[in-house]
């Protein structure tokens, strides 16, 4: 038998992950996220400014429901950086898994014309998200500066925001796998697809993002603890306002989690490509 | 380079599921997933039918292709031609691993492009500029390749005006112009084409055309060309694979391949016995349509007079005359044809209608047989009784290779004042 640049075969072996063919395709990667980020503002005047509007509305909301009328406390913060942390790192990672878990259905209409690793579209999704993100990012430390300088508040930022960046990269693991997953079993049955929208919903309150976890005891609290999302949102807090709690031992967890739910997702996601377009 | 095989289908067949998906699916799956667990043989894949949208058939599940093999060298221009549903597109789409096949393999030396649709990704809020950038990194072109032929892609798309005004307020023909531009000036060994000619008028078709037998003869590449066209697929294509119900019924030099598909269609269509129509009054025998002079018996062309011969037997006095409505492909009636002046016996009667030579565009048309009383009253009606295909004769590279528009092709007298 002849050694072939490219074999079609019938057999699908989960664990070719043909990563090398994904590298080659780094430039519609990046032109895919050029294109989400050029879209997204197209005929609107105020364009980018609608990243900032959204976080700033929900963190009204949050202030008024959860800290004025429920009574919850920001352990010892003000509202609006309690809040706009949890809001910003939450809102990342569930738009990243929400429109992840579409990839397929979403893009079928491409995927049915033309060949290219279907991988880089769910990491074009991701990686679009985190442009979003960096701005509200900068958005978020503005307001830290704003209340440090012109507030009787003053922040107690702990050497561990150089870690940011690793929460930030395991953040975005997550959504991409859990994403992934959903979206490889939505091609055909697409009962998954309704679970996630109010699942999504559902798991913000499974995760520190309109509470502190310092209010969380007992039985509760090991429930919480195994949310991968909660050792992210506590970190993130830790480094910036230097309340929360942090552990290496979450963050290792988390990592962890990311990493298996991400081979489990490519393997998944490799088998499910092949073919989509028969069932979809 | 020459001669060696580039690309080499095996075996493959491809097997659809007909019907919903639903949880009756969901048990299927089940079923067949505990199957390859216990690393039996799928259940399912043996009760797939045939490919033959005509007759019903038991099974959910069908083959839209069975057992394809075929090799293709480097630098052949192949055609695959078949009727609609044959399993062309199928075959593409295992080709362009859109999807996978359900057996076999196919294996490929050098890169391989396909063309399935013009502007796949295109996305209408961005510039025609960026829309080029984006649909050459889908079809698999690197950035910097781009750039260095964006000028050459805007230049041949002919919209240079608006590249920098979004999709969206295109005209379809600048859309689909914009998008063949870059697809034009894709790069691999092998390309593999489905019928992009049918877009854009006629200048531009030419021009497509032009550019396809550039990439094919003038640079030496592999092309797999699947189209209905047959006087494209003459032209651009020095060998053929005819696709009949999902199966590969002949391979070989063009014309051949061409002569094999037009008589597969039109062998019974062209002269068929009846027993089925008739009534009290009438019953029909035989219609026969041919060319005159009979050239190549299964070929209708439009350049020569077709005559339509219909025999049937009168069986009561009651019936005058027999007319025909005549309908193009999309089932629109173009015009009635019938006629009063010959008187019909009792009995066999043959009569025989002649249509002028380049009435017909190239295409199908159906026949439904009207009878007529003689108090003008239809007395037997068989829809859809026949149908046959006119087509091209050969005509030159660089000609206009599209259909002319409507049904009809009638050559009128001009003059010069």
């Amino acid at each position: 038998m002849k050694k072939w640049d490219l074999e079609i075969s019938s057999k699908t072996f989960w664990w070719k992950w043909n990563l090398k063919e994904v590298w080659r395709y780094r430039d519609l990667l990046l032109l895919l996220v050029m294109r989400d980020y050029k879209a997204s503002f197209r005929q609107t005047i105020l364009g980018p400014i609608w990243f900032f509007i959204q976080p700033i509305f929900t963190t009204i909301v949050y202030t008024f429901v959860f800290n004025r009328v429920a009574k919850l406390g920001t352990d010892n913060q003000p509202p609006a950086l309690f809040y706009l942390s949890g809001v910003i790192l939450w809102n990342y990672f569930s738009t990243s898994l929400t429109s992840t878990s579409n990839a397929f259905i979403q893009n079928a209409s491409i995927f049915g014309k033309v060949y290219f690793p279907r991988l880089i579209i769910p990491v074009s999704i991701v990686l679009s998200n985190l442009m979003k993100f960096s701005v509200q990012l900068a958005f978020f430390i503005c307001m830290l500066i704003y209340y440090t300088n012109f507030t009787m508040y003053t922040a107690n930022m702990s050497w561990h925001i150089v870690l940011v960046p690793l929460l930030v990269l395991n953040m975005a693991l997550l959504g991409l796998g859990a994403g992934m997953i959903i979206s490889s079993f939505t091609t055909k049955y697409r009962d998954l697809a309704y679970l996630v929208t109010f699942g999504v919903q559902l798991l913000m309150y499974a995760t520190p993002v309109v509470y502190p976890l310092s209010m969380v005891k007992g039985k509760l609290l090991s429930i919480i603890l195994l949310n991968p999302m909660t050792g992210i949102v506590e970190g993130f807090r830790y480094g910036f306002l230097g309340t929360g709690s942090f552990e290496w031992g979450m963050l290792a967890y988390s990592f962890s989690f990311a990493a298996v739910m991400l081979v489990i997702a490519i393997s998944l996601f490799n088998r499910v490509e092949k073919s989509f377009m028969d069932t979809v | 380079m020459e001669g060696r095989v580039v690309l080499k289908a095996e075996n493959i067949s491809k097997m659809y599921r007909l019907g919903l998906v639903n949880s009756r699916s969901l048990s299927a799956d089940l079923n067949r997933w505990l199957h390859l667990v216990r690393g039996k043989e799928d259940p399912h894949l043996k009760i797939g039918e045939m490919n033959n949208r005509a007759v019903k058939g038991n099974s959910d599940y069908v083959w839209a292709l069975k057992d394809i093999d075929f090799e293709v060298n480097a630098g052949d221009t192949m055609a695959i031609i078949g009727r609609n549903g044959a399993g062309k597109s199928t075959l593409l789409k295992l080709l362009s691993r859109v999807t996978q096949p359900t057996t076999g393999s196919i294996g490929v030396h050098g890169r391989i492009a396909s063309l399935l649709e013009v502007g796949t990704g295109f996305h209408p809020e961005l510039t025609g500029r960026d829309n080029i950038y984006l649909n050459g990194a889908i079809l698999g072109m690197r950035k910097s390749e781009i750039k260095q032929k964006l000028d050459q892609i805007i230049d041949f798309s002919g919209v240079e005006r608006y590249i920098d005004t979004p999709v969206k307020r295109y005209s379809s023909g600048m859309y689909v112009r914009l998008a063949f531009a870059v697809a034009a000036h894709l790069e691999s060994e092998i390309l593999i084409i489905d019928e992009v000619l049918a877009v854009g008028d006629m200048e531009f078709q030419k021009k497509c055309l032009g550019k396809m037998d550039e990439v094919a003869k003038g640079q030496g590449r592999t092309v797999l060309f699947v189209s209905h066209n047959m006087a494209a697929v003459k032209s651009l294509c020095e060998k053929g694979i005819v696709i009949e119900n999902g199966q590969k019924v002949f391979q070989g030099p063009i014309g051949e391949a061409v002569k094999h598909y037009m008589s597969k269609g039109s062998e019974s269509a062209l002269r068929r016995q009846f027993d089925f129509v008739k009534n009290d009054h009438f019953s029909l025998t035989e219609i026969a349509i041919y060319n005159d002079p009979i050239g190549q018996e299964e070929l209708l062309l439009d350049k020569h007079k077709i005559q339509i011969s219909t025999s049937f037997e009168v069986l009561s006095s009651e019936v005058s005359h027999i007319a025909y409505h005549v309908y193009n492909e999309s089932g629109d009636p173009i015009f009635s044809m019938g006629t009063m002046d010959i008187a019909l016996q009792m009995g066999t009667n043959t009569i025989t209608c002649e249509i002028p030579p380049y009435f017909f565009q190239s295409g199908t048309y159906y026949l439904s047989l009207y009878v007529i009383s003689k108090s003008q009253k239809a007395i037997l009606i068989e829809k859809d009784v026949m149908s046959f295909l006119v087509t091209d004769g050969d005509r030159q590279m660089g000609a206009f290779m599209g259909r002319e528009p409507g049904d009809i092709r009638p050559q009128f007298n001009w003059f010069s004042a």
